[in-house]
């Protein structure tokens, strides 16, 4: 490799790695100023909007309500048959309803609920952002000296930080229906029988840890889908560049970050 | 004369994409009640001097005063104070398109206002008659044309009754009529209120119409300016070719690609993702 080849390699690295710094910096930077708009600005007189988080609510939460039914349902029926499948070998069926209930609450519960509501409202924010910022739209709320950050990204961060969780819950509760109807139609359980069960083994510590966990993706896929969306260039291509990023950049980090996590709450301690 | 007669300065401004200048050493100053309209070619800077002025873009050098204050320098915070004492009209009208069309309008009044639902819902009216557009508040700006969109910005930009107006581009894409509406909705503000306008305009009956001052840009620089009347008379080619639209003239036709894209300002740049910032272009 000629001297001139190499110099440039090594600018070309160091330009993609300038490019990847600078795309870091504006993440942590999106997060300093959400956190200021909404810890310290309230206290300055600059009390962020009700009714918008309302409405963010709404759309991330209460319209993704059915999938994230039907989801849960087939995941709970799908646990306590492959339950029903390995355990009755061993003759102990009657730990399904445990299995069922601690694997959703700790696991499945919060990671394929964040897994359709980036899906379907990571993408949504992203690209909506993003066709914002092509249509000027960003610049026209910044020439009339409205900050982009406390009017768009605060509010579906709050209904996001709140929406996330709740549904978690809901879910789970669909996911426990599920591995009831597998139990009592098709096993030998009664309704009492399986509540009794699930209830007795799981530990209120399982639901937590998955509600921490729930909150700590809501915190990733909304400010990276918002991230994603005000970055955008280009027009339409770079709208649905921006979409695609945000989806693939908050899966992949929702899924190291839940690894991380139940190493910390299940393993290292 | 007295300083604070000058609410625009501009002085030396220059601004390069890479090593080219798009903007090379721009001086010019507004005063108090004036309509300055700035033409020249497609893609020779209007543009990228407008966004200097508001402060979306800073200069490579050279200094922006608006109202006295120097923007270049200023925090987003101090700017954001500037920013509501003048309105910008962008060239696709830019509004919200989640929010009808009363609800745009409404926008500034309700984020920087603390009047009462009634009041600002009567301010809407009034300024959606001004533009003609009444009894549209409660469309979505994708149920309206293109020129009508474009007239509800003119009237967000107006909903703080600024001491300043900026247009890029007011009149393209309306018919003649609507064009005289808006020239003289332009000129009644500036008369009667004493609102200073700067216009960014390709529309040579209504730059005549409504300016005060024009300035005529090319090159990088400025080529001319001067009253609508110094300019129709000026003896530069490139002025006479402009005004009167002729396809023969001094004015290059075809610029080269790369020229072009250096125009667009979209050069394909190492850093164009991660440095598309939507605070300020720092480039």
């Amino acid at each position: 490799m000629s001297n001139a080849e190499l110099l440039a390699f090594v600018s070309a690295r160091t330009l993609a790695f300038c490019a990847l710094n600078l795309q870091v910096r504006n993440y942590l930077q999106l997060n300093v100023s959400l956190l200021y708009w909404i810890l310290v600005a309230p206290f300055t007189g600059q009390f962020f909007k009700i009714a918008p988080i309302f409405r963010q609510m709404v759309f991330i939460g209460v319209r993704a309500a059915p999938m994230v039914a039907l989801t849960a349902f087939s995941v709970g029926v799908t646990l306590a048959m492959q339950a029903a499948h390995s355990l009755e070998s061993l003759g102990a069926e009657m730990y399904i309803p445990d299995l069922v209930m601690i694997t959703l609450l700790r696991e499945m519960g919060p990671v394929l609920i964040a897994v359709i509501v980036i899906g379907r409202s990571g993408s949504a924010v992203a690209a909506e952002l993003g066709t914002m910022k092509v249509s000027e739209e960003i610049e026209a709320l910044e020439v009339m000296a409205i900050n982009p950050i406390q009017f768009l990204v605060v509010p579906r961060f709050l209904s996001m930080m709140v929406m996330l969780p709740a549904l978690t819950i809901f879910g789970n509760y669909i996911g426990i229906l599920g591995g009831w109807a597998v139990c009592v139609s098709a096993l030998d359980f009664n309704t009492a029988g399986y509540v009794l069960r699930a209830l007795e083994s799981a530990e209120t510590w399982d639901l937590y840890s998955g509600m921490i966990k729930s909150v700590v993706f809501a915190w990733i896929i909304i400010t990276i889908a918002c991230n994603a969306g005000l970055s955008v260039e280009g027009g339409a291509e770079g709208v649905g560049q921006a979409t695609t990023t945000a989806v693939v950049q908050a899966l992949l980090a929702m899924l190291v970050m839940n690894a991380v996590l139940t190493g910390i709450f299940f393993f290292a301690a | 004369m007295p300083a604070d007669s000058k609410i625009i300065e501009v002085a030396g401004l220059v601004r390069k994409f890479g090593d080219r200048a798009v903007l090379n050493d721009i001086s010019f100053n507004v005063d108090r009640g004036e309509t300055l309209v700035i033409m020249g070619g497609s893609g020779c800077g209007k543009s990228t001097l407008l966004r200097h002025m508001i402060g979306a873009m800073k200069p490579t050098s050279g200094l922006v005063r608006l109202f006295g204050e120097e923007i270049t320098t200023l925090k987003e915070r101090e700017i954001e104070r500037i920013r509501l004492r003048f309105g910008m009209l962008f060239q696709s009208g830019a509004l919200l398109a989640s929010l009808t069309v009363g609800e745009n309008v409404a926008l500034p009044l309700l984020q920087h206002t603390k009047r009462s639902i009634d009041e600002i819902e009567d301010i809407v009216k009034q300024k959606l008659g001004m533009v003609g557009l009444t009894g549209f508040e409660n469309l979505k700006p994708d149920e309206i044309s293109g020129g009508m969109k474009k007239r509800v910005g003119l009237a967000r930009a107006l909903a703080l009754d600024p001491e300043l107006l900026f247009s890029d581009e007011p009149t393209s894409g309306l018919d003649p009529i609507m064009t005289a509406v808006i020239d003289e909705l332009t000129l009644k503000l500036a008369r009667g209120r004493g609102m200073t306008a700067v216009v960014v305009s390709h529309d040579m009956t209504s730059a005549f119409r409504i300016a005060t001052r024009m300035i005529m840009l090319g090159h990088g620089g400025i080529v001319a300016q001067g009253t609508p009347d110094e300019i129709r008379a000026s003896s530069n080619p490139e002025v006479q070719q402009f005004i009167h639209g002729e396809a023969d003239g001094p004015i290059p036709l075809n610029l080269s690609q790369e020229e072009h894209e250096h125009h667009q300002h979209v050069k394909p740049r190492p850093f164009a993702r991660a440095r598309g910032r939507f605070h300020r272009k720092t480039a």
